[in-house]
Formats: C-alpha cells, structure tokens, sequence
C-alpha cells in the first residue's frame, strides 16, 4: 500500500537535492524511533514533512541535524555525503533548524543568543547592529537587545529563525513552527516561508497540520510509525490521501458532534469561582477577576494559546494554588492530571502502587495499608486498561501513553466531583490519546465535572461540551465553533502585536 | 534489590576496601603486609579490638549515619552531621554540668538519680543537634541558602564553640585542661559486655535503626518523606504534601539522630567534652548512609564497617607507622564508587524502561 | 599603638586574607557559570597548599605556585571526568573529592615530613609595594603593598569579567549554565565547556591553597584550608556571580577574619575561638541576607545535559 518512492538523487532539473535522506533507520534503547525513513528535498521548494504526534517527525530532523547518529541509512546534501556528527557539522553544511521547543537562553538577549556558538571577542553593539540588519534584509522586525525571557512566543520563534539564518543556513527546518503562534502571526510566518524558498534555497516543514501542508508546500513526505509511507508533490495530493498516509486503515474519526453550549445547567455546581485572580512569583497576574461555574456531567473546556494564564486557572480550580483574590468553591478533593506527568503527576522510581498511594498523601495519618492500596491499585489499572505486568513494577517501566492511563485511573479511582486535566494527550500516540480522552468522556458520563485545556483546538473541541477562551488571564465565554473561538484566542493576544 | 544481592554488595565493598588499603599502602612506600596486619588486630582481628573498638566506633557512626540517611531520603543532603554531633555532646555536658552530675559536682552519689541524668543528658543531645540542623534546614526554606554550604559553615562554629566553651564557662575545675569536668560514674551509659568498652548506646542505634526502618516503609509520615525526596514537585502537586514542611522536618530529625551520637559519645566513650571529641564521625557518617544505601537497617552493618575500618586505621598508625589520613582516601573512594555504581544502575533502569 | 596603624593593619590584613578567597571564588565562579558547583574546592585548596610546601622546598616560591596549581588542577580533572564525562551527583562526589584530598595530603604530609608532622617554615612572598599607589594614604599600603598573588587577582578579575561578557566562549560558558541543550543546538559542545569551566576552578582553587601557605602562613598544617572552599562558595553566591562583585564579596570575609588582628592589637579580652568563628557566621549571615538563588545560572547542578 505504501506509495513511498525512492528519492531521486537529483530533482527534475537536474539539480542536486538540497537535502537528501534514504532509509534511515534510528533505535533508542528496545525501542524503534525510526524505520526506513526517508525525505528528498530539492532546492527551491518548501517540503512539508507531515505526521502524527510520535511518528518520528522530529527524531528525522534531529538526525538531520547531527543530534542523533542513525543506526543505518544515508544522507546527501547538495548531492555530497553528509553525515553530521554534530549541529556545529551540520551547521557548517548549511543547515537551520527551529525547534519547537526554541534552543534559546532565556537569561540572554536576541543578539547574544544569536551570536552563540561563534569564537573570538564578542562585541554586543556590533552583533546588535549585524542583527538588525539581517532582520531588515529578511523581513524579521526584531528587537535585538530584548531578553529572550521577556520576548513573546512570536519573537523568539523569529529570534531562532534569525540565529539560522545569521549562519547562512540554506536549508531551513522548522518543527512544527505554527503550533505555537495565533493563526495571523501563523499565516505570515508562512508566506515568509515562501518568499525564504525562492533563490535555490529549502524549507523543511515540520507538522501535523494537512491544511498548512497544502497551503504552502511544494512537495510533501509522510511518515507513519518512523517510516516514510507516501512523498510526492503537493499538487498531486488532497487532504483524504494524506490523511489516509498519516493514520493508516483505521482512521479515526475527526469531529465527534456534541451538545452545544449550554445545554445543561440544570445540574449541580461542582466547582465555582468568583473576582478569583491569582499572581505569579513576580509579581505578575496571572488570572484576572474570573467568574466560572462547572456544572457535574460537563466537559468544559479551556481554549488558550501558550501562557494566557490557563496554568494558573487550572491549578486554582484544582486546588494547587491559592488565588490572590476572590472566592473558589469546590469539593474538599479535586482529581488533577498535569501535563508535566514526569514532574508532578508520578514518581518514576517508586512502584504502581507507590504511586497510586500519592493521593491524598498529605492528610493520611498513621500506617500506610499498603495490602489494601495493591489490590486498589490492581483494580484501578485493570479498569483503565493500564498495560503493566503488575502493581508491584516501577512507573519508569511504562509506556507514556500507560503512565498517562495511569495518573486518570489513580485520580478517577474514588469518582471524584471534579477533575481538572491539562494537555490530556501530549506525547502519547493515536490510539493512547483515544483511550484518555474516552475516559475523560465516561467520567463526565458519570457525574464528574471537568475542565480541560489542550493546546491543539481540534482536540479540545473534540472532547469539550462548552468552551470558554482565556486571553491574558481573563475568561470569554464563545459558541462551540472553530473559527469563533480561534478570533477570540488571538484577539488581544501579546503574539498579535508586531515589532 | 534482594538482601542477597546487597550482601554481595556489602562484599565486594568490603573487600574492595581491603584491596584499596593495600594498594595505597603500597603506593604510599609502607609494607601492605604489616600495614594489614595491624588493620586486621585493630579492627576484627582481636576479641578486644571488635567489642572495644570497631564496635564501639560503630555507635556514633550509626547514629548520625541514620541521620544522613534520612535527611537524603527525604531530599536533602546533610554534610553538617560534624557539627550537630558536637552540638549534642556540648548539650549533654552543659546539661550534666548543671544537673551536678560530673566529678566532682554537687550530686555525685546524690541528688538526682542517675536512671534520670542519663535520658535527659540523651535527650538534651538530640534536641541541640535538631536545633543546630533546624538553622541550616530553615536558611533552606526561608533564603534558598544551600544546606551544604549553611551546614559546613554551622560545623565550624561548632567546633570553635566547642573551643570556647572547655576553656570558659564548662572548663574542668582545676582549668588546667581545654576540656569538661568528667561526667559522673553513675550518669554514664552502662557497658553492655563486661571488661569490653561497648555500651548501651549500641541497643540504642539498633532500636532506632529498626524504627526508623518501620516508619520509612510502613506510616504515612515515613512515605511522606520519602516522597518529597524522591520527586518535590509529584509530592506537591500529586500528594498535596507540604513540602517545606516535610524537608525541615526530616532535616531536623536528621540533626537529631546526628546530636544523639554525639551525647552518646559523651556518655558513653569519652565522658568529657574537647574539641577533637569526633574523629570525623559526621563526616564518614555519610559514607556509612550511602554504602547502606539509605536503609536504616544496612546503616548498621555499614557503620560497623567503617568503624572497622576507623579502628583498624587508627591501629595502623600505633603499630605501623601508617597515617590514620589514609582511612579517610578509602572512605572517599568508596563513596564515589557508590555514587557510579548508582549512576550506572539508574541508567540502566531508564534504558529498560524507555 | 595609633587607630591609624591600626587602621592600616586591619585593613592590610583584609585584603591578604581575601587574596585566596578572591582567587579561588573566581575559578569557582566560571565553573558555576558554566552549571558545575564543585563542592571540591576545598579539597582543591588543600591540595593545592601541599602542593606549594612541596614545589617551594625543590624550586622556591615560584615551584611552589606551580605545583600548587597543578595539585588543583589534577582533583579538577578527577571531579571532571566524574561529574562531567560520567554525570555523577555533584554535590556528593564534590564532598568525596574533599575528603579523598585530605586524605592525601593528610597521608603524603605525614609520609613526607614525619609521624606528627614537623612545623616547616617555607619562604614567603614579601610584600611588593606598587610605586606611586602604595603611597596612598591607608588604601594605598592595603591594596597596593602585598605579595604578588593580590596583583594577579587585580588583572585576573576583569580579565575573567571581560571574557565571560565580551567573548564567544564567554557566552557559551554562561549558555551552558543556563540552558545546555540551546547550547548544544548552537553548535556548542557543552561538555567540553564544562571540562575546561571545572579545570579552570580547579587551578584556580590549586592557586589560592598555594597562595595561603606561600603569601600568608609560611607552613602547612593538616586541614588548614579550613572550610575555605565552602566559604569561596558562598562568596560566589554574594558576589552574584560576577568576578566584581565576587572579588568586593572576598573582601568582606577578608574584613571580617582580619578583625582577629585588631582583637589582638587593642588587647580586647574575648575567647579566640569566637573570632575565628567569625567568617563562617558572617558566611551565613551573608547567605541569609543575600537570597541566594537569585541570579543563579538556571542548569547549575543538574546533572543532565541532553535531556529537555
């Protein structure tokens, strides 16, 4: 079934390829990243590279970079054999990459950031001067002595492009570069890619995104399960094929219609908040004077771009943090998933069930009844589906998608009033991602009221009854509807503003 | 892991130690065969040296081994154990002293019994070694002062307090000596076997060791603490655990086991305060938590090694000619083999698990 | 004896007391810029201290410094090589190196120069005066009539400042400490900058033992560095990470040990030991006072440098 054709050495013109990888095979540990993977991109072109969370988008650039050696495979650059031992040789040969979590010193400025990895004297006037002038003869307005911490998600994304372009990279990678900006900032960046292309140079498009795809690509590689399973031209594709490419036979289904907003309120109040506003440690607030009610059975959910205060929201309503001003009412125990499951939500060295005794730890007294906690354990693994040889293993022995399944059961265990869930499905594969938000949904089905936030909108309206945005600490409520609550995301968002 | 495996462990320890002492003998131009033979008299080879020596250097090492133990499982490290050992003997003395209860002192043979003076002087000692840790534990939570560095400084002011201490206010009468006034016969801890030096101390680091094992493993305030020093932030976010309190709490348990040994050592061994009442105990104890691997139980076993290893190198320099400093090398070569071993069991962990 | 002299002392005394504090927070400095916290410094100190008694005996003051450095540089190497090529703890396996460094020097010293350790006397550096600046009324004896060590600290500390603000490798020593794996994917090999970070505070903590016994003591005793490698530490933490305020921060502490000196002069009747206490509560008063993660390199002590 797979339409994945050798990539030529040269393109139609008779040009050597910019970049050329074939067959690319890369194991970490037991486990297979990569597969015979491969990508041809010829010079001119922007390339979309599409695939799903976990497919194997990002290892194929870190290999293309020099972050992970392959196991076996090539690579060509301008038809020469490439085989980069590390950014600095990749670098050298040309290459850019902007990943989507930025490589970028947070404590420094855009010009210090950008100067990183060159040798001699360093002068901050002039480097500041070299980078203004790159950004006018790039069309990147940018700030050059801003601190990369005090910069919007917009400019660093810009800062880091600055930083490949300044070492004349011809070949530019992007990972998923859209993923993080509102859609207008989102649609420039992409016409910039564009007018980048021209000029005998290369964009590599890294996304999960078909319409971006389609919209400004020239060609288009797919990879499914870190094998390329279809590449050709854009022209030639429609969003079914590529689809198709990306999830396999069995795709899943895309919009699963639910009741509009609100449907129910005749239902208790489970959690309620009022002129609730929190601050961070310095200083800055963070949830501005929010009014919020959850009623039990509802999955509300929480649209918001990167930093807009939905963390904090979240962890007032969960309980995790004490609001500044204002009133919350919710049950005495709030069930939580975190998105940094690692951090807050488990502890890797201990067992299943050490970890499921984490709950309610602080206020347990006297001796921990740890037969009766396996066998709870036991029972709440098998509810969920957990896939692990027992209670009595390590949590670091699952699988992320097992660890996720987890922390629900552990939350879900006792039918809590509420739960507060964020970034439910980050990092787990298709059919994990399925299992957790189907639980979430049986949850609401039994009574719980929930509040979720997912970065990814289509996923978020996938599970979510009513959705509220939140901009810069503060809540709208909007009609279930894409394009509604995208204007509202970025309406007063920090990221709309251009320098 | 398996008590099998980590009597291995304790093995390969143990006998990589030997090796070690012999290859630096070699290396430092002694005789490693009169070099071990001394080690060996000095340590286990004599009835003497084990129940006079080895084992009675093994208390204190245990004891603030124990507390080492608990302030690293519960997330922090402890290097001031020096100072809160000292903090509990000069307690132990002061209290002595103004119970009467020294040579010389108004309740020798009288006044208040000394079924009491001995629980109190213990207790006094462990409550200065809390409250000398509780600084450095409360530096921690309120500045972000690293215990560390809070904990090395508070040793040396210990040390110089010491100091000031024998030769001002608790001098011995005659203040000839820069020392205490001798802590009174019926106040000492009583010896456990007869003509041999070890004391009752030795039950006391045993029971501990066995408490504190039970509440690691079996109560929630034990689970707690090992919580918050495996992942703060799980603890916090996942347990509600307070986190702070949980660390400041362990931290001065810690010093309180730590303060313990030194009152011990007092009541026990030397029966005086001086400045150079530790050999270093403090400072081994940490070497005595890791090679038991935080267990309380194994921190027994490990203390009772190093103080085999003490007993034996201090035997060395009598009979040998061999610096006692030499002991101090392997002890700071076990630990780094440790924290490798540890290291490379960990990755391998997380490879079979990713 | 006039409060001028006295004055003049005191302070003379500050500054060469803080000369191998200064020096030994300098190299420490880089080190936590580059995100390694060697708690081995003080053994670095002590090694270095031997090293000096040694190198003086075969080839004067000048071998003495040499092999003082070098003696820091080889416990830098060994803390390198297990804290940076092997990513073991570096808060335990700094306090390893400690004890192993005074173990040695403990054991060699006694090899060496007998059972209980016969008081050397080595030859000092004398005091150079820098004509024209030592005649500034009291300042000018204080910072500018000192032995030679106190001068390579007065090119040392901008010099260090100019390379960490106004170099290429200045930046990827502070990219490192702040964020490892931007560095990398900037081309850096943040491994190697973290080796020569550590050597670099290794020689350096090498240099302020040699210091100590060559421009102060004259002798070596076993354990004479005294808890300065914890107290350059926390000297690095006042001084905000920066050699400027590292090396005003070495001064405070050298002000507070010196007052000893003026204890002794006016004849104040107070126990000894509580003045030699001083430093270490003015250490953790200073600690205290300084909030001391603020400004902090945000990877310092982390062991990974891969992971994201």
């Amino acid at each position: 079934m797979s339409t994945h054709r050798e990539p030529p050495p040269r393109s139609e013109s008779g040009l050597p390829l910019a970049l050329a990888i074939t067959d690319v095979r890369v194991a970490f540990g037991g486990t297979v990243a990569l597969d015979g993977a491969s990508l041809a991109v010829r010079p001119g072109t922007v390339h979309a590279l599409l695939g799903e969370n976990g497919a194997g988008k990002t290892t194929l650039m870190r290999v293309a970079f020099g972050l992970v050696a392959p196991d076996a495979g090539t690579m060509h650059r301008a038809g020469v054999p490439y085989a980069p031992r590390t950014p600095r040789e990749a670098i050298a040969a040309g290459l850019g990459m902007v990943f989507q979590h930025f490589s970028l010193v947070p404590a420094m400025t855009v010009a210090e950031n950008i100067a990183l990895g060159g040798s001699g004297a360093f002068d901050p006037q002039r480097e500041a001067r070299r980078v203004r002038a790159l950004a006018e003869r790039t069309g990147l307005a940018i700030d050059p002595t801003l601190r990369i911490a005090e910069a919007s998600i917009g400019m660093q994304q810009r800062s880091e492009i600055l930083k490949a372009l300044s070492r004349d990279a011809s070949v530019l990678m992007l990972d998923e570069p859209t993923a993080v900006l509102a859609p207008q900032d989102a649609a420039e960046l992409l016409q910039w890619v564009r007018r980048f292309a021209r000029d005998g140079r290369a964009v590599v498009l890294v996304t999960h995104r078909l319409q971006d795809a389609l919209a400004v690509s020239d060609d288009i590689t797919v990879l499914r399960r870190g094998r390329t399973v279809l590449a050709d031209a854009a022209e030639r594709l429609d969003e079914g094929a590529l689809a198709r490419a990306m999830v396999g036979e069995a795709s899943i289904q895309v919009d699963v219609p639910r009741v509009a907003a609100d449907a129910d309120r005749t239902k208790p109040v489970a959690l309620r908040a009022r002129g609730v506003s929190a601050i961070d440690a310095t200083g800055r607030t963070r949830v501005d004077d929010v009014d919020l009610d959850v009623h039990a059975g509802e999955v509300l959910g929480v649209a918001a771009i990167e930093g807009e205060g939905q963390h904090e929201l979240l962890r007032l309503l969960a309980g995790r943090l004490r609001p500044s001003r204002g009133s919350l009412e919710r049950p005495p125990v709030v069930a939580f998933v975190p998105e940094d499951r690692h951090r807050d939500a488990v502890v890797l060295d201990a067992t299943l069930t050490e970890n499921f005794a984490l709950r309610e730890l602080g206020t347990r007294r006297g001796r921990m009844p740890w037969s009766a906690l396996a066998a709870q354990t036991t029972t709440a693994i098998d509810a969920f589906d957990v896939r692990a040889p027992g209670a009595d293993v390590a949590m670091r022995t699952l699988s992320g998608g097992n660890q996720q399944k987890f922390v629900l059961a552990r939350e879900l265990a006792d039918r809590p009033p509420a739960l507060v869930i964020e970034n439910p499905t980050r990092g787990l594969d298709i059919r994990a991602a399925d299992a957790v938000r189907a639980a979430i949904r049986r949850a609401a089905d039994d009574g719980t009221a929930v509040v979720v936030h997912s970065g990814d909108l289509d996923e978020l309206l996938l599970m979510a009854d009513r959705v509220v945005v939140m901009t810069r600490g503060r809540l709208l409520p909007v009609t279930r509807d894409r394009d509604t609550i995208a204007r509202a995301m970025i309406g007063t968002a920090p990221s709309a503003r251009t320098a | 892991m398996t008590p099998a495996r980590r009597a291995g462990i304790a093995c390969v320890a143990a006998i990589g130690g030997v090796g070690a002492l012999a290859l630096l003998l070699a290396v430092f131009g002694y005789s490693p065969a009169d070099g071990l033979l001394a080690f060996w008299r000095g340590s286990v080879g004599t009835s003497y040296a084990l129940w006079s020596a080895t084992l009675v250097r093994a208390i204190p090492l245990s004891l603030a081994g124990l507390g080492v133990a608990l302030a690293i499982r519960g997330g922090r490290l402890n290097v001031g154990a020096e100072g809160q050992l000292l903090a509990g003997a000069t307690a132990g003395a002061l209290v002595a002293q103004l119970l009467g209860a020294v040579e010389g002192g108004t309740a020798t043979g009288g006044g208040m019994s000394a079924a009491l003076t001995t629980p109190i002087v213990l207790i006094a000692g462990a409550l200065a070694g809390a409250a000398w840790a509780s600084v450095a534990a409360w530096l921690r939570e309120r500045f972000g002062v690293l215990e560390v560095i809070s904990t090395i400084m508070l040793n040396f002011i210990a040390v110089h307090l010491v100091g000031a201490l024998v030769r001002g206010v608790l001098q011995e009468p005659t203040r000839v000596y820069p020392q205490s006034a001798t802590l009174a016969a019926a106040a000492r801890l009583p010896v456990l076997v007869p003509t041999t030096r070890l004391h009752a101390g030795a039950l006391l680091a045993i029971t501990l060791a066995a408490l504190l094992w039970w509440t690691l493993r079996y109560t929630a305030l034990g689970f707690r603490v090992r919580v918050v020093g495996e992942s703060a932030a799980a603890a916090a976010s996942a347990g509600g655990i307070d986190v702070a309190r949980v660390a400041v709490m362990s931290f001065a348990v810690s010093g309180a086991l730590a303060g313990l040994a030194g009152a011990v050592e007092y009541a026990g061994v030397t029966y005086a305060l001086y400045e150079n009442l530790s050999p270093g105990y403090g400072y081994t104890a940490i070497a005595v938590a890791l090679l038991a691997r935080l267990n309380p139980l194994w921190v027994i076993a490990s203390g009772v090694l190093f103080g085999a290893l003490q007993a034996g190198g201090a035997a060395m320099q009598r009979d040998a000619g061999v610096p006692a400093t030499l002991v101090q090398m392997i002890e700071a070569i076990l630990i780094i083999a440790i924290v490798l071993v540890d290291r490379a069991s960990r990755r391998r962990a997380a490879e079979a698990g990713t | 004896m006039s409060v001028r002299s006295v004055l003049t002392e005191y302070l003379e005394g500050a500054v060469r007391t803080a000369t191998p504090l200064a020096l030994a927070a300098v190299g420490e400095l880089v080190a936590e810029r580059a995100g390694v916290i060697n708690i081995g410094l003080e053994g670095a100190i002590i090694a270095g201290a031997f090293g000096a008694v040694v190198g003086a005996g075969i080839a004067g003051v000048g071998g003495g410094m040499l092999l003082g450095v070098l003696a820091g540089l080889a416990l830098g190497l060994v803390f390198a090589l297990l804290v940076v090529r092997w990513r073991a703890d570096q808060i335990i396996t700094g306090t390893a190196i400690t004890l192993l460094a005074l173990g040695i020097t403990g054991t060699l010293y006694r090899t060496l120069y007998g059972e209980s350790g016969v008081a050397l006397s080595l030859p000092t550096t004398a005091p150079v005066a820098i004509p024209g600046l030592s005649a500034i009324p009291v300042l000018g004896r204080a910072l500018f009539v000192q032995p030679w060590p106190t001068y390579v600290l007065y090119v040392l500390v901008p010099l260090v400042t100019w390379v960490l603000t106004r170099t290429h490798a200045g930046l990827a020593i502070r990219a490192v400490g702040e964020r490892p794996q931007a560095a990398s994917a900037a081309g850096i090999d943040a491994r190697r900058v973290q080796w020569w970070s550590t050597l670099f505070g290794g020689a350096m903590g090498g240099a302020a033992g040699a210091t100590l016994v060559l421009a102060q003591t004259g002798t070596f005793v076993e354990g004479m560095s005294a808890g300065r490698g914890f107290i350059a530490i926390a000297i690095v933490v006042l001084g905000r990470w920066h050699p400027v305020g590292a090396a005003l921060a070495a001064l405070l502490f050298g002000a507070a040990s010196a007052l000893q000196f003026v204890a002794q002069a006016m004849g104040w009747r107070v126990p000894y030991q509580l003045f030699l206490a001083i430093p270490y509560v003015v250490t953790l008063l200073v600690l205290a006072t300084a909030s001391s993660r603020a400004g902090a390199p945000a990877a310092l002590g982390r062991a990974e440098l891969e992971e994201r």
